[in-house]
Formats: C-alpha cells, structure tokens, sequence
C-alpha cells in the first residue's frame, strides 16, 4: 500500500467482512483498517522483510513470498477480494498475475499510477521522462519496471476477457470518473474474472 | 545481570499411553521455567527442543562457562521472547538423554536398565507427556507453543492434539513430514550406530561401552545436512588442515590422515557429541522425526489434517535449509490458507542452512519479537498481565 493511494478511496470499495487477499500489502496498513473498520480478514502478501516485520507486529497475517513466481499457494476463488494496490508496476509477470488475481479472487482491485495523466503528458512533450510526486523516481532508478496507463490497462483487462465493474481515477483522494486517463495520476479498476 | 537457569524435575506415576500401544510409566521429566506465570496464567509458553537438545532453553548455570541455553539468544530478558513478559517452559522429551527418563534408566519394574527396550517414542507421545506437565504446573492455556525443527513438529502437533489449549503456533524451520531423502540421512546415521561393534543390540551399558565410532559418524552426517553447500564452502572451503612443504600442492598423499580443514572440523564436531550424547537415544529421537506425519492416517491430505488447529501460526523457514526447505513451510501455509486460518509466514533469506532456526539474525529476531509482541499486547487486553 502506498501512501499515493488515498486508502479510504480503496476501502469503501472492499464489501464488509470481505476475505482480502493483499497483494504486495506493505506495512499492512490498509489490512488493518480493514480488519479494523469494515471486519474482514485476510492475508497480505509481501517480499520485503521490513515490511513481514511491520505487518507481523500489528497483528496483520503476512506471507513472505516472491509475487513474480505466481500465486500457486492459492485456492481458486479462495477469496471474496483480491487487491493489487500499486503492485502492478512492479511485476515482472504482470499479465499473468492479472488473471492470477481473478482466479484466486472473486473481485480484484487493482491501482497503480496512471502514465496518461497530464502532467506526465507534458513532460514527455517537453522531452523528458516526468519526475512527479505520483512518479518521483528518475528513469533510471524507478523500481517502477511497468509503466501503462488508464486506457492501456482497460485494454489489456478486456483483451484477457475480464469484466470490468468499476474503474475510475483518483487525485488527491478525490475519485475522478471524468477524463480519467487524463485528469487523474492513479487507475482504478474493479474486475471479475 | 544473566538470567539463572534452575532445572527441575517431576515424576508422573501413572502410565502414559504410547502411539506404539505400548506404555510407560513412573518417568520423569526434567524443566526449566523463566519469568513469572501471571495471575489468570495466560502468558506462558512452551519450547520444544529438536534432536540434541534438551530442557536448557535459556539462561546460564551460576558457576558454568559457557552454559548458555541453546536458546539464549532468543529467549531471555527483553529478548524476542521476553521473559519479563511471558512465562517460559523448556522440556527435555522422554527417551531423550539430558534429565528425563530415557535408555540408559532402569525400568520401573524389572529395575533393569531399559537400554533398546526403551517403548518408542513419537511427537505425539512427547507433546501428550508436556500436556501432563503442564496440567501439573496448572497451565490450562498456552500463550504460544514454540519449536525449531523436531522442535516445530512438537508445536504442530500441539495445535492439532490439544486445539483448546493453544492461542498460539511457531513454527520454525519444520515440515509436516520428512521426505524419502530426510528418512535416508536418518537411517545411514541410524546404521552407523547399530552396526558399531560396541552397540551390543542397544544394551551396551552393561558391557560398559559406548558405541562412540557410530555416533561419531551419525553425527557428521547429521552436521553436514544441517549446513548449506555455500557456508561450508565459505568457513572451510578446500582448505588443508596443514600443508605439507615438501609437495607443491601441500598434499599429504595420504588416505586416513586428516587433509582438509572440513574433515577436522566434522570429526572434531562428532568426537564432541559421541560424549555426550546417547546411541538409543539417537536412534529413538531420529525415528520420531521418521514417524511423524498428521496426514498420514488422512490419505496424506495435510488440509484435513490441520483442520484440527484452531490457533493462530507463525511459520518461518530460511532460504538456504535444504533438510527442511521453504518448500515443506510452504506446504504447511498452504492447508492452514485453506482451513481459513491465521498464519504469516517469513521465509528469510539466510545464508547458514538448517542451522541458521538457531543462529542470530535480525530479521529472523525481529519476526519473531514482533510477533510475540503482538501476544503479549493481546495478552494485556484480555486480562491483568
């Protein structure tokens, strides 16, 4: 979870007492609300020992694994939502784990920083790629190995036959549902496989 | 100011019911307790010690150098198991050869020494015996049960024998079976012993011998599996123990003497343990590891099996152990995922394979602090500490 993603934004749109799956959780936080103000339960999903650690000691269940070598140690719709909150850029094997998430999930979620969002429009204009507060890595060091956009993504999700419920862009916290791909530095998609 | 370890033994009269269906009775079993048990007892733990261990977890004996608990740097004041907060248990299993009943005592009966007559004994035997010392102690509830290796198996079978009395499960470096290839390293150890001259069919204590060659070479097998092919490489590497001058390659030429720094340092590691420790000893607790295995009487489904567990699980395994891989934790996680259980998971990237569930290593230290954290915060809310 990152703290780009307004979590209430990503909350309201998990169903109470939702089983969640959280994929590339973090330090657990949006787990713990979760758990705390709408009573689901779940697990995250994590690589990064600093972060087992910090899920560990707020009582949020965490599995270490490697997200690149797939989701094998789940069920098939073992759970009511799957998230994917600023995962996506990071995944070697981001399609698969596309229709990994609505295999295992009866709903995925998924947000990651939309590339069409104006201000990186302009920058790309002007011949550089943008350094923003969304995307504040030089091009160089990102760890941001997938860079897509809202339409990008709204392709590849019907081009795997998945059914988008709901997708919208998020500024500032605020939902945005006009001119997402351009007016918003964050997609959201909800899915069903 | 070291924490001082005081062992203690109980006797149990009555017979203990064997998986085997056989029994044993009049046994003791030989403890050490650390920290205080709170008002309502809710904050203690028990750690289950792995094949040559014992009921020292912690703490130093006045007087002893170098007499640390093989747990010491886990388990202590303002340790990753803080003592200060939790009440904590070690148990030396029966059979075993550090204080409880095992081989080398005599039968309660016949008053002769049990030697290979001693019943065999399971992970299930040895969590059912911890249960009646707890009863004794009026432990109804376990805070945690904690275990590496064997040790873990013990903290497993606890979650599925007594559900009611466990809130919480760590397990570490462990498997919910041993593979072909795991029974294999046993059983070469296990032959080792038998076939040594001086077993005498396991009754050697009368003969007053030990059957250290076997031992000895149980042992350096045993070492070998619980390192990785990278941290032997890295300590001992081709290193000769003492290059000779008068070859170029400082080779001895020699088939017995000891040439390579890893040949001293195993037989130095199995001289070491063929004092101390006991052949039946050896071979009862290597069959433990061979015959435990929840699934079995299931079909092999380990889903069934850990639908028994109510309690919450901490698993960690590390990256480089190949006697119990990340593979066989994961197997674990995945049935306690499809019994809807609470469980996290760590898999730490260590370099010092099966050995790294008993060495230092802080983010191994920091998963396990925290979670135990986290119990002792629960604990607080639930009732006076």
């Amino acid at each position: 979870m990152s703290e780009h993603v307004n979590m209430h934004a990503i909350a309201r749109l998990v169903p109470e007492g939702a089983r969640v799956l959280d994929l590339g959780c973090g330090d657990g936080a949006l787990l713990d609300y979760l758990q705390t103000h709408r009573g689901c339960t779940g697990y995250g999903v994590e690589i990064d020992d600093v972060n087992i650690q910090a899920c560990i000691k707020r009582g949020v269940n965490v599995l270490q694994l490697n997200l690149d070598e797939g989701l094998t140690m789940f069920a098939d719709q073992s759970f009511d939502v799957v998230l994917q909150i600023d995962t996506l850029q990071h995944l070697r094997n981001a399609e698969v784990m596309l229709r990994e998430t609505v295999r295992v999930g009866r709903t995925g979620i998924l947000a990651f920083p939309n590339f069409a969002h104006w201000p990186n429009r302009l920058s790309i204009l002007t011949g550089s790629m943008p350094v923003t507060k969304r995307l504040p890595y030089q091009w160089y060091d990102t760890p941001n190995i997938r860079v897509g956009t809202y339409a990008d993504f709204a392709q590849l999700a019907t081009q795997n036959h998945l059914k988008i419920i709901d997708s919208f862009g998020l500024q500032e916290g605020q939902e945005v549902r006009g001119w997402p791909n351009l007016m918003a530095g964050t997609a959201v998609f909800k899915l069903k496989g | 100011m070291p924490l001082i370890a005081t062992p203690q033994s109980m006797f149990f009269e009555a017979p203990l019911a064997l998986q085997s269906g056989a029994s044993i009775r009049a046994y003791h079993l030989a403890y050490e307790t650390y920290g205080t048990l709170n008002a309502d007892k809710s904050n203690a733990v028990l750690i289950c010690h792995a094949l040559n261990a014992s009921h020292h977890v912690a703490g130093v004996y006045p007087g002893q150098d170098k007499s640390e608990g093989w747990w010491d740097n886990m388990i202590g004041p303002g340790k990753a198991v803080d003592t200060n907060r939790f009440f904590v248990i070690g148990v030396n299993n029966l059979g075993s050869c550090f204080g409880s009943t095992g081989p080398m005592h005599a039968h309660p009966d016949t008053g002769e020494i049990y030697g290979a007559n001693f019943p065999v004994v399971t992970v299930e035997d040895w969590v059912d015996a911890q249960a009646r010392l707890l009863d004794t102690l009026g432990i109804q509830t376990l805070a945690a049960v904690m275990g590496g290796s064997l040790g873990g198996m013990q903290a497993l079978s606890w979650a599925l024998r007594y559900p009611e009395r466990v809130a919480h499960a760590v397990v570490v470096a462990s498997a919910p079976n041993l593979t072909a290839e795991n029974i294999a390293f046993n059983e070469v150890a296990r032959r080792a012993i038998v076939t040594d001259p001086d077993f005498h069919g396991g009754h050697y204590y009368k003969h007053g011998v030990v059957p250290q060659r076997g031992l000895r070479i149980a042992r350096m097998i045993g070492h070998i599996t619980y390192l990785s092919d990278d941290v032997m490489n890295e300590k001992f590497g081709r290193q000769l123990r003492e290059a000779v001058t008068h070859n170029a390659t400082g080779y001895r030429y020699s088939t017995q003497d000891v040439e390579f720094q890893i040949e001293s340092y195993l037989r130095y590691q199995g001289d070491k343990f063929s004092e101390y420790f006991d052949a039946n000893t050896y071979l009862l607790i290597t069959r433990a590891l061979d015959y435990f295995d929840p699934a079995r009487t299931l079909g092999g489904d380990l889903t069934a099996a850990l639908a028994q567990a109510a309690c919450k699980f901490l698993l960690v395994s590390f990256t480089t152990d190949w006697r119990f891989s990340p593979a066989r934790s994961r197997e674990m996680v995945r049935a306690l995922l499809d019994n809807k259980r609470d469980v996290s998971y760590a898999e730490i990237d260590a370099p010092h394979g099966h050995d790294a569930f008993l060495l230092n290593d802080a983010r191994y230290m920091n998963v396990v602090g925290s979670y135990f954290d986290n119990i002792a915060r629960t604990l607080t809310m639930g009732g006076p500490a």
